[in-house]
C-alpha cells in the first residue's frame, strides 16, 4: 500500500472514532459522569440501521437518520429516568451503573437479534472505487472522511459560534459558576447527551464496516473510545478530533504492518501522552 | 465518648468475624460436589480483597487491577511450563513478587494522577500487558494460553485433587485466611488510617505532612502482590492460564463484585464475591441465554438503590434498629 492510501484509510477509521467518541467527551466534561455505556449507544445505532434496512426496506441514509433519532430519544429517556439520579453519586457507583447498562444492552441485542455479527448492507453508490484523479480509492472510506469533516466543522461552529455552545464550554470549565448565572445545566446536559448518543449511533452504523457490529461491541471498543476522550481532553471537540485521527491512523497502520498485537503501541503511546499531559492534549488543567 | 471508645476498640476481633471461616469450612462438608466452584469463589474473594485495599481504603479508582492478577497467573504458568518449577508455594511467592514489582513500578509512575486520567492509565497498563502476553506466544502460549498445567503436592503432602477439588479448596481457603489477616492488620494500623485520610481529604493529609505519594505507592504494591497471589492461585487451582486472566472483563468483574459487596469494609469482598458468583451461576443455569440481562439489571438496580453495597445496606438497617433503642 502506498503512503496516500494508508493516510486515507487511517483518516476514515479516525473519523469513525471521532463520531462515536465526541459525545462521550462532551458529556463527561460537562458532568464528570464516567459513562461506560456510551459504546452501547453506538451499537444500538448500528442495529437500528441493520434492522430498518432489512425489515422495513429503508435506504441507507434514511436508516442513518432513523438511528440518530431513535437512539437520541432512547438516551433522553434513560438520562432523565436513570442517569440524572446518579449525578451526585460516587464515581464508582456511576461505573457500576453504566457497566450494568452496557451488559443490559448487550444481552438485549443478543436476545432480540442474536449473537452473530451483523453486516450493514451498503447501497450501490457507496460500494466500489472512486477515481480522485491521482488515486483510486474506496468510495465508502472517502465518504466517511467527508462526513467526518462536515461533522467536525458543524460541531466546531456549534460550539464556538453559538450561544448554546458557549454555555456548554462555560459549563465544562466551571459548572457551578454557570448555573449560578442562571443557566439550566441539567437541560444543557440532557440536550448534549441526546446529541452525543445520536452521533454515537451514527458512528456505530457508519463504522460497522470498520469496527464490525455484534453484541460485544460496547465493551470491546470501550477502551478505544476512552483513550480518544482522555487523549483529546474532556469536553474539547477539536481535541477529540485530533486524538481520533491520531489513534485511528495509528491503529490502521499497525494493523497492516503488525497484524499481531500491534495495538500495544497505541496503549504505550496513550500511557506516555497521559503521563506527559494528564489532562489530555487539549484539555485544560482542572481546578 | 462512646464513639471514641468504639473507635479505639474496633480493631479488636469480634465474635462474628469467625463466621465466614466457619462457613468456609462448612462448605467443604456440605457441598462436596461444588468445591471446584467454591475454590474459584475463594480465589475471587482474595482478588477482590486486594482491590479493596487500594480502592476502598486508599481511594485509588482503578480499572486495571486484573493486570496484577494476570501477572501472577502468567508467572505461575510460565514457571511451571517453561522451567518445570511446579512447587506450588514457591510458585505463589514468585507470582506475588512479580506482580508486586509491576505494581511498584507502575504505581511509581501512575499515582501522581487521579480521576479519569488514572482510570485510563491503569486501563492502558493492563491492555499493554495483555498485548504483551498475546505477542509473546513462545512463552505465554499467546491466544491459546497454557492449558494442562500440573503441580507438585502442596507442602509435599497433599496432591491436587482433579476430581473433587478438595485439597485446592482448603489450600485456597488457608491462603485467603492469611491474606485476610494481613489486610485486616494493615487497614487498622496507623498506616491504614493514613490511607483513609488520603481517601477522605488528600489536601489535608498533605497539609499535616503525611507522605501521601509514598503511602499510595506502598499500598498499591502490597495490593498488586496480593492480586498476583490470587492470580497464581487461579492458575494452580484451574490448571490453565489464558488471556482472559488480564482482560477488561476480569477487571470490571472484580470491581463490580467489590462495589456490590460494599467497598472499604473488608467483608464486602467476601459478601460481594459470593453474591455475584452464586447469582451468576444460578442465572446461567436457569436461563442459559438471558442470564447476562439479569446481571446487568442487578447492577443497575444496585447502583441506583444500594450504592454502598450489601454491607452498606446491612449497616443502614443495623443503625436504624439500634438507633431506636434508648441509649
Amino acid at each position: 500500500m502506498d503512503f496516500l492510501s494508508i493516510v486515507l484509510g487511517g483518516c476514515a477509521a479516525g473519523m469513525v472514532l471521532f463520531i462515536v467518541s465526541v459525545g462521550l467527551s462532551v458529556t463527561m466534561g460537562l458532568m464528570g459522569f464516567i459513562n461506560l455505556a456510551h459504546g452501547g449507544f453506538a451499537m444500538l445505532g448500528g442495529y437500528v440501521i441493520v434492522l430498518a434496512m432489512k425489515h422495513w426496506g429503508l435506504g441507507f441514509v434514511a436508516a442513518l437518520a432513523l438511528a440518530f433519532v431513535a437512539v437520541a430519544a432512547l438516551s433522553v429517556v434513560l438520562e432523565r429516568l436513570l442517569y440524572a439520579r446518579l449525578y451526585r453519586a460516587a464515581e464508582l457507583t456511576q461505573v457500576l451503573f453504566t457497566i450494568g447498562l452496557a451488559f443490559v444492552m448487550t444481552a438485549a441485542v443478543t436476545l432480540v437479534v442474536g449473537p452473530e455479527t451483523q453486516v450493514v448492507p451498503l447501497p450501490a453508490w457507496l460500494r466500489g472505487q472512486t477515481d480522485l484523479g491521482f488515486l483510486q480509492y474506496r468510495t465508502y472510506s472517502l465518504v466517511l472522511i467527508v462526513v467526518g469533516v462536515v461533522l467536525v466543522i458543524g460541531l466546531w461552529l456549534g460550539f464556538e459560534r453559538t450561544r448554546f455552545g458557549a454555555r456548554i464550554r462555560a459549563a465544562v470549565d466551571n459548572r457551578r459558576m454557570v448555573s449560578s448565572l442562571g443557566v439550566d445545566v441539567n437541560r444543557l446536559f440532557t440536550v448534549t447527551f441526546a446529541v452525543g448518543s445520536g452521533l454515537a449511533a451514527l458512528g456505530g452504523g457508519l463504522g460497522a464496516e470498520i469496527l464490525g457490529l455484534d453484541p460485544n461491541y460496547p465493551l470491546r471498543y470501550l477502551v478505544y473510545f476512552l483513550i480518544v476522550v482522555a487523549v483529546g481532553g474532556l469536553g474539547r471537540v477539536t481535541g477529540v478530533f485530533v486524538a481520533a485521527l491520531l489513534i485511528g491512523t495509528l491503529d490502521f497502520v499497525l494493523k497492516i504492518y503488525f497484524p499481531k498485537g500491534g495495538t500495544i503501541f497505541i496503549y504505550a503511546l496513550t500511557l506516555a501522552l497521559l503521563l506527559w499531559r494528564p489532562q489530555g492534549l487539549f484539555g485544560r488543567r482542572g481546578p | 465518648m462512646k464513639a471514641a471508645h468504639e473507635f479505639a476498640r474496633r480493631h479488636r476481633l469480634q465474635w462474628w468475624e469467625a463466621l465466614p471461616w466457619l462457613a468456609g469450612i462448612a462448605v467443604f462438608f456440605v457441598f462436596p460436589n461444588y468445591l471446584a466452584f467454591s475454590t474459584q469463589v475463594v480465589v475471587t474473594i482474595l482478588f477482590a480483597l486486594s482491590l479493596d485495599l487500594v480502592l476502598g481504603y486508599a481511594g485509588i479508582v482503578t480499572l486495571g487491577h486484573a493486570a496484577f492478577f494476570g501477572a501472577g497467573a502468567y508467572t505461575v504458568g510460565i514457571l511451571a511450563q517453561q522451567f518445570n518449577w511446579n512447587e506450588p508455594l514457591s510458585g505463589l511467592a514468585a507470582a506475588a513478587l512479580v506482580a508486586g514489582a509491576i505494581g511498584l513500578a507502575s504505581g511509581f509512575v501512575l499515582l501522581r494522577t487521579h480521576g479519569l486520567t488514572l482510570l485510563m492509565l491503569t486501563l492502558c497498563t493492563m491492555a499493554l500487558l495483555e498485548q504483551a502476553a498475546n505477542m509473546g506466544a513462545a512463552w505465554t502460549g499467546g491466544f491459546d494460553g497454557m492449558p494442562g498445567l500440573s503441580f507438585q503436592k502442596i507442602l509435599g503432602l497433599f496432591s491436587f485433587d482433579v476430581l473433587y477439588f478438595r485439597s485446592q479448596y482448603l489450600y485456597s481457603l488457608a491462603l485467603l485466611l492469611l491474606a485476610f489477616a494481613l489486610v485486616r492488620t494493615l487497614v487498622y494500623s496507623s498506616f491504614g488510617q493514613s490511607l483513609t485520610g488520603i481517601r477522605e481529604n488528600v489536601r489535608r493529609m498533605h497539609a499535616v505532612g503525611a507522605p501521601v505519594r509514598a503511602r499510595l505507592i506502598v499500598v498499591y504494591t502490597v495490593s498488586a502482590a496480593l492480586a498476583g497471589l490470587a492470580g497464581g492461585l487461579f492458575a494452580q487451582t484451574t490448571g490453565y492460564v489464558n488471556l482472559a486472566v488480564l482482560g477488561l472483563e476480569r477487571a470490571a468483574g472484580v470491581l463490580i463484585i467489590l462495589i456490590l459487596g460494599g467497598y472499604g469494609r473488608l467483608y464486602g469482598a467476601i459478601i460481594g464475591a459470593i453474591a455475584y458468583m452464586v447469582l451468576e451461576h444460578l442465572l446461567a443455569k436457569a436461563y442459559p441465554t438471558t442470564w447476562q440481562l439479569g446481571i446487568g439489571v442487578t447492577l443497575v438496580a444496585v447502583a441506583l438503590y444500594v450504592p454502598n453495597g450489601i454491607l452498606g445496606l446491612a449497616e443502614h438497617f443495623w443503625r436504624k434498629r439500634s438507633g431506636k433503642r434508648p441509649a
